[in-house]
């Protein structure tokens, strides 16, 4: 597609192509409402009118709060079709949280969801004084509020329609003088360290990689998705946005957080995005459901589950299938499959990603095998989201994709991703610094992202660069060392809920395990092996023997993989204790410190490299209340079986 | 922050004025010469210990008690007692401390029975749909139909529109019977005890909800209510009952400093 546009004269273009056509749709009382490409139009020329009257100005900001609804994309186009920035804020970010960006992009107007975003927006008004104007979807409990600056949108519209019968060529005028090139939308990344950064877009970085990807599945006007991530995250604003200015496709805003799943299943989407998390979450709840069916629909269930899991992701990937399993398979289809399809709200997905965290191989041929297309892409924020996608027929849960139309993927030395493509960043908002940190002379991006090109020409992501190491010395010396990866392997076990490896400057690689109680409990049972507490059960003889198999089939896939086959697993025991974020052991993110418990349990790390079959280990733990005792125990360590590397035979 | 709490100046007319009710079962006296006035758009808030005689003063109002002595003045009509059919009528809604919901029936089919004093079209005409909606009843359902959705809206139920009642926690049970009574759209609301059982964050919810009822549907409240911190915080006035008879009335921080109030809460007799 032409890359001369921008977001405005894409609606336009929409609205004359298929005026009557719905553009959004948004469930209010009980009834799914809907708002055509012409009125999304008028909508959004009378807010940018009344937006001009009020004093917007070119090259400002203009701050968005809220959930996922039609009129505050239509501010946001509104904004833009005068030349202004929309910077989306998370929603559920506390008022303290929108004063830095607020500030850092002397932003004078808002446009917020309802009164809980009104309320923050006043909140923060006295640290923000230059905050202007705030307008508000949902009048809701706001009937009462007098404070200056404050209006409803619908004053705003009423507004905007005086001021547009006063210059009816204003918008026009504006739209015309809006140019590619120039800066689109910001949204602001929420930095681990320090401040936020405010990632600088324009309309044809933006609009290109939403080309990319809608041309990469052939999206069209056909096509609906349900928005219901936060707009302030940058996929949701491809996904939303973007995408549907440039494919024409419909979109659908849900009723409210709560209705979510309700709302997925009424409108079937075709084109679905969301994390690893919440594929779990809905597996989880099937799961569930199913333990609690009928003993002739659990049976059913279970036979035709075998099924789809031998052949299921073949016959997604287009393989060849024994006509017997195909037929067999059909009947499953019928039975077991589509109503679970349809109960999931996917019975119509032609296209569904994940992204943002490694998913579970058995988590994603699930979905697969019961005939989604469930597919991994690779992007972010400063990429505007599509790096790499995987074609149909070509998804793998260990790869992320092939680089889609316009990409250039090369490694620097330290095996870090360098992206090259027409969607990356102007910069980070009045920070050069940051800007030259991850943007090179020559138009390479830094992904901090450690990975490489598989046989297939697949991008695999295996860490973070800086928590990449090397081996010292041993068989594999010099070979790679990827902590990360290797935990993701044993975590994808639903035995395993924690795993610690340790490896960098060592000659092999060992790693702690922490049980997941409640799974490895629950096996326990069903086999009658008393146990009094997690330190007693991740002890049981039978518990490691458990482990023991994990580690190996880890290893076993390990060798299949010529650059990590170093980092198989040689040793390994299970901690006495859980990881706990009391102890500092985790972040209140759940995240491992690896370097802190590598100190903690010193002992435990010098018995794995020492050689010594058991180690007996005192550590201090901090309870709920702030008091604290000591758990200790004798720890056996196990030595588990490593592979020969195979040479990859794609 | 918009303030939760408001106390309006309460200017508006007397709608209802109970005059000295007396109640007994037997020998017992539920309520001795008990008297107070409810006026336009205010919350008024009935308090007391135990076996107060809150309850029964609600049961008075509403017409399931018949009081041996007194009269009750709801707009400019006096009665003596009345009948619950008539109180409907006459736009006096009612919540309960035990929820009465229909536990196997719909949040959605719950609220609608809100409406049912407000259908016209006949039993006959519900009964037989037909395609050119003959008698009007489909068209009349559906403007009902949205008045509810108003109401699941309103106090954001949304997502167990069409989830059977007995499966919903209690928090939402009782938003569900709210819901019901305002259906009625009524001029007062009684309510028993919204409260009765549900945690700070529910409470906080449903204070919420009382007060935008309040504010947005410009319904007068009559509100029975054990939690003094709710009471004081969202009352305009409030009456004070004792082994039923009235110890205090007035705004909430003029109860707070009566002597009798502080010796019936904080008293060691009871």
């Amino acid at each position: 597609m032409a890359t001369e546009h921008t977001f405005p004269r894409l609606l336009l273009e929409q609205a004359a192509r298929h005026p009557q056509r719905p553009a959004m749709r948004e469930k209010k009382y009980g009834i799914w409402q809907t708002m055509s490409w012409s009125d999304m139009a008028q909508l959004v020329r009378t807010l940018a009118c009344g937006l001009s009257q009020a004093g917007l100005r070119r090259g400002e900001h203009l701050v968005v709060i809220g959930a996922n609804r039609p009129r505050l994309y239509a501010a946001m186009l509104a904004a833009q079709s005068l030349g202004a920035i929309p910077v989306p804020l998370y929603q559920d970010a506390v008022a303290a949280e929108c004063v830095y960006p607020i500030n850092n992009a002397e932003v004078r107007f808002c446009v917020v969801e309802d009164q809980e975003q009104v309320d923050k927006m006043l909140e923060i008004r006295e640290q923000c004084p230059q905050l202007e104007g705030i307008w508000y979807d949902e009048p809701r409990g706001l009937r009462n509020y007098d404070q200056p600056g404050l209006q409803s949108l619908d004053d705003l519209v009423s507004a905007g329609a005086a001021y547009a019968q006063e210059h009816p060529s204003l918008f026009d005028d504006e739209v015309a003088i809006g140019q590619p090139d120039n800066v689109a939308a910001m949204f602001f990344t929420s930095g681990t360290t320090g401040y936020p950064k405010g990632v600088v877009h324009s309309h044809r970085t933006l609009l290109d990689r939403a080309a990319a990807g809608a041309s990469f599945d052939k999206l069209g006007i056909d096509d609906e998705v349900l928005a219901y991530l936060p707009p302030a995250w940058i996929g949701q604003n491809i996904f939303s946005y973007a995408q549907w200015l440039v494919a024409g496709y419909l979109v659908n805003c849900p009723e409210s957080s709560a209705t979510v799943h309700i709302d997925l299943k009424e409108v079937g989407p075709t084109y679905y995005f969301a994390p690893p998390r919440v594929f779990e979450g809905m597996l989880t709840s099937v799961m569930i459901r199913m333990e609690d069916a009928s003993a002739v629909k659990r049976r059913m269930f279970d036979a035709f589950m075998r099924l789809a899991r031998r052949v299921g992701p073949d016959l997604m990937d287009g393989k060849s299938v024994d006509v017997l399993d195909r037929l067999k398979y059909r009947l499953g289809d019928w039975l077991v499959y589509g109503p679970l399809r349809n109960n999931l709200g996917m019975s119509r997905v032609r296209v569904a990603y994940t992204a943002g965290e490694a998913i579970g191989p058995d988590l994603f041929s699930f979905y697969r095998s019961i005939g989604i297309n469930l597919k991994q892409l690779y992007g972010s924020t400063e990429t505007a989201v599509f790096v790499c996608l995987q074609p149909d027929h070509e998804a793998r849960a260990d790869t992320v994709g092939v680089p889609c139309d316009g990409v250039e993927i090369k490694l620097s030395d330290s095996g870090e991703i360098l992206v090259r493509s027409p969607g990356l960043l102007k910069g980070y908002y009045k920070n050069p610094e940051a800007t030259a940190e991850v943007l090179d002379a020559e138009g390479w991006y830094h992904t901090s992202d450690a990975g490489f090109i598989d046989g297939g020409g697949h991008l695999k992501i295996i860490d973070r660069v800086k928590d990449v190491g090397h081996l010292v010395g041993g068989d594999h010396d010099g070979a790679m060392f990827a902590p990360k990866y290797v935990e993701n392997k044993l975590k994808f076990f639903s035995h395993i809920k924690e795993a610690v490896a340790f490896g960098d400057q060592r000659d092999k690689v060992s790693v702690m395990i922490n049980v997941d109680f409640d799974a490895v409990g629950n096996w326990a049972e069903r086999r009658n092996l008393p146990y009094a507490g997690y330190t007693d059960l991740a002890s049981k003889p039978e518990v490691c023997a458990l482990i023991q198999e994990c580690v190996e089939q880890v290893n076993a896939d390990l060798a299949r993989d010529e650059l990590l086959a170093g980092s198989q697993i040689s040793r390994f025991l299970v901690l006495h204790k859980e990881l706990d974020a009391d102890d500092g052991e985790l972040t209140r993110t759940n995240k491992v410190r690896r370097g802190f418990i590598g100190e903690r349990y010193a002992v435990l790390v010098d018995a794995l490299y020492g050689g010594k079959s058991e180690q007996y280990v005192e550590t201090q733990v901090k309870f709920e209340d702030g008091r604290t005792g000591s758990v200790s125990a004798t720890l056996q360590i196990h030595d588990a079986k490593t592979f020969q590397p195979i040479k990859a035979a794609a | 922050m918009g303030s939760a709490m408001k106390h309006k100046q309460h200017e508006g007319q007397v709608v209802l004025d109970v005059k000295n009710i007396s109640l007994r079962f037997g020998g017992v006296k539920a309520l001795t010469d008990i008297s107070f006035d409810v006026r336009e758009h205010e919350i008024r808030s009935i308090i007391g210990p135990n076996g107060a005689g809150k309850s029964s003063m609600l049961n008075c109002i509403n017409g399931v008690y018949a009081p041996q002595e007194g009269s009750i003045t709801f707009r400019g009509q006096t009665f003596r007692h009345m009948n619950s059919r008539q109180v409907a009528k006459m736009g006096i809604a009612r919540t309960f401390q035990n929820l009465a919901l229909f536990k196997g029936m719909s949040v959605i089919d719950n609220i609608m029975t809100g409406r049912n004093l407000r259908i016209k079209s006949s039993l006959i005409a519900q009964a037989f749909r037909n395609p050119f909606d003959i008698g009007g009843a489909q068209k009349e359902e559906e403007r009902h139909r949205e008045f509810v959705e108003h109401i699941i809206d309103f106090l954001e139920i949304q997502a167990f529109r069409k989830t059977p009642v007995g499966q919903l926690p209690y928090g939402l049970q009782k938003r569900v019977d709210l819901g019901r009574a305002l259906a009625m759209e009524p001029q007062v609301l009684l309510l028993d005890e919204p409260m009765a059982g549900m945690n700070v964050e529910e409470k906080q919810d449903m204070s919420r909800f009382i007060l935008d009822v309040n504010d947005e549907f410009g319904s007068t409240i009559v509100l029975i209510e054990h939690d003094m911190g709710v009471v004081m915080d969202i009352s305009d006035r409030v009456v004070v009952l004792d082994y039923g008879k009235k110890i205090g009335d007035g705004t909430p921080d003029e109860v707070r400093d009566n002597e009798e109030v502080i010796s019936a809460y904080l008293g060691t007799s009871h």
